[in-house]
């Protein structure tokens, strides 16, 4: 009796075998897909690490690239830790420097502000950290990271995005109020949507959004999409996302002005050279290139 | 793991490199235990926040691994039974999630079932609306989590081979007896660790999500995704969610292996 069952066992077994080899396939096919959303989820963090430690030999060696300029002509190579936001302009003054100083090289790990920020109190290398709040540059400095007090170089607003063709006809802060109408913000742990729920509360205007994102780039893709019928991001956000988004500047965003501070960092290998680049950031040509990105002019007071 | 008598033809040697990558995959876990604030850790996984994340997340991992097994399935037999022109390229395209970053999963399936997708607009007709629902969520899981139930029980299927469903069908079963009384009990096993790991991965899934599902507590924000949010203020909380979903995947993947006598 006992003897009829036994084989189906074995078949059973053999089965399970060929099961189990798929498995251990479909394990490192998951391993594989777990990696690309690791990627994902670093961001530019993970450009940054690798790449960072690499540089800080290469501006040991500065005093060759030195004899070649002649003088006290700066040279070498440094590296900036900007805000993602600064991308587009950071790019073109770090190649104005460049050019202004033949033999020096500036690179760029672009993130997200409170990332890098993360990143520079776990002792990552960089010479020059550019935030998109003061609340993030304030954990630098708290920190004892940098040289001498931050310099605020410009500043960014809100402004209201709605897709090509305002498909639900947005004209006003107040309008997104409105139901029916989608609207995407920044999550409120964010700065972007730290900015949203102040202009929200001066305005008197209570959204509810369809989602809260976790940076403006979020926002920006559900509104080019047309997924989404409005979204708050920063003006220069607007600007750099083409014809498929539309921007309405509106009167309550002066309510939360965010402010973009710079500061060469204590660690640098190569004090001149990050100096001159936050000068020149702070002031030509970096104030035109900022401009003509969207940004505003630092605010005074601070 | 240290098995009572060494399997026959086991090389010492192949221990190292074993123990290694052990290593490898449980010391990261092992340093993220050492990251956490115990004295805060209760009052961090049990914010409403995070219990509707983890309350979420099960949610939609339960809903899509039910839609990976009643299309998987079929999907599974079909590529492993019938033949017809052009298997081996529907085979490639059923499995191409897997090695997709879930980021363009996201975008296409934003651009099929969005707004303004392929078929978005139907959809919208019929009163459906996916953009930033949980059911986008769902969507999202069950694309990215189909492949591996397919994979698993494909093979399954192919390494049980026909005889028994041949045997059923000369003594006079009708396909569909056979596929319901034979197949399906037969390769359990595969259909079980494919479901299992089918929801691990919805689970985890965060590319497609955020891309396609958008971000909101209760609605769309799984656990992977209130993690990532937390880590941007509080860091501590985002390693204390981290822990607690190591440990919903592995008391769903030990149960699962526990409560079978064989694999």
């Amino acid at each position: 009796m006992s003897a009829l069952p036994r084989p189906r066992w074995r078949a059973g077994l053999s089965r399970a075998a060929g099961a189990r080899c798929l498995t251990a396939l479909t394990v490192v096919l998951l391993a594989v897909a777990g990696c690309g959303n690791g990627a994902r989820s670093d961001g530019g963090s993970g450009g940054a690490s690798p790449g960072s430690p690499s540089v800080s030999p290469r501006s040991g060696s500065v005093t060759e690239g030195a004899g070649a300029g002649g003088g006290r002509a700066l040279s070498g190579t440094i590296t900036v830790f900007a805000a993602a936001s600064l991308r587009k302009t950071f790019t073109q003054i770090g190649a104005e420097v460049e050019d202004a100083h033949p033999g020096t090289t500036v690179r760029f790990s672009f993130a997200g502000s409170s990332d890098l920020a993360a990143q520079l109190l776990q002792g990552a290398p960089a010479d020059v950290f550019a935030s998109a709040d003061t609340t993030t540059m304030a954990k630098a400095t708290a920190g004892a990271l940098t040289l001498g007090a931050p310099v605020d170089f410009a500043t960014n607003t809100l402004e209201i995005a709605v897709p090509a063709g305002n498909p639900a006809k947005v004209s006003s802060l107040a309008d997104l109020a409105k139901p029916g109408v989608k609207v995407v913000l920044c999550a409120p742990v964010v700065p972007c949507g730290q900015a949203a729920v102040k202009v929200q509360t001066s305005a008197g205007v209570t959204i509810k959004p369809v989602s809260e994102e976790q940076s403006v780039t979020d926002v920006l893709g559900k509104v080019s999409t047309g997924e989404a019928d409005a979204g708050l991001v920063y003006v220069t956000d607007v600007r750099g996302a083409g014809a498929a988004v539309r921007g309405l500047p509106f009167p309550e965003s002066s309510s939360a002005v965010n402010t973009y501070p710079i500061a060469a960092l204590k660690d640098t290998r190569d004090p001149a050279l990050a100096q001159a680049f936050v000068a020149a950031v702070s002031g030509e040509p970096g104030r035109s290139i900022l401009a003509a990105a969207g940004f505003g002019p630092p605010t005074t007071q601070q | 793991m240290t098995a009572r008598r060494r399997p026959l033809g086991l090389p010492v040697w192949v221990f190292l490199p074993a123990l290694v990558g052990g290593a490898f995959v449980v010391l990261p876990l092992l340093s993220m235990l050492t990251r956490i604030e115990w004295g805060r850790f209760g009052a961090l996984v049990t914010s409403p926040s995070s219990v509707a994340a983890l309350g979420l997340s099960l949610r939609t991992s339960l809903l899509s691994t039910a839609l990976c097994v009643l299309f998987g399935v079929p999907m599974a037999v079909v590529l492993a039974r019938a033949q017809f022109r052009g298997q081996a390229l529907a085979r490639a395209l059923v499995l191409l999630p897997l090695v997709l970053p879930p980021v363009v999963g996201g975008i296409a399936l934003l651009y099929t079932f969005g707004r303004r997708g392929l078929l978005g607009h139907t959809f919208e007709v019929l009163g459906v609306h996916v953009a930033f629902t949980t059911t986008a969520v769902v969507l999202a899981q069950t694309f990215v989590a189909l492949p591996f139930l397919v994979v698993s029980l494909e093979g399954a299927l192919r390494t049980g081979g026909t005889r028994y469903e041949d045997v059923a069908a000369t003594l006079g079963a009708r396909p569909t007896t056979v596929f319901l009384r034979v197949t399906l009990p037969l390769v359990l096993p595969g259909l079980a660790s494919g479901a299992v790991l089918a929801f691990a991965r919805s689970l985890g899934e965060f590319g497609a999500t955020i891309t396609f599902a958008g971000s909101l507590q209760g609605v769309t924000r799984t656990l992977p995704l209130e993690i990532y949010l937390q880590r941007e203020t509080d860091p501590q909380a985002a390693v204390a969610l981290s822990l607690v979903l190591v440990v919903v995947a592995t008391v769903v993947v030990t149960l699962t292996r526990r409560s079978r006598t064989v694999l």
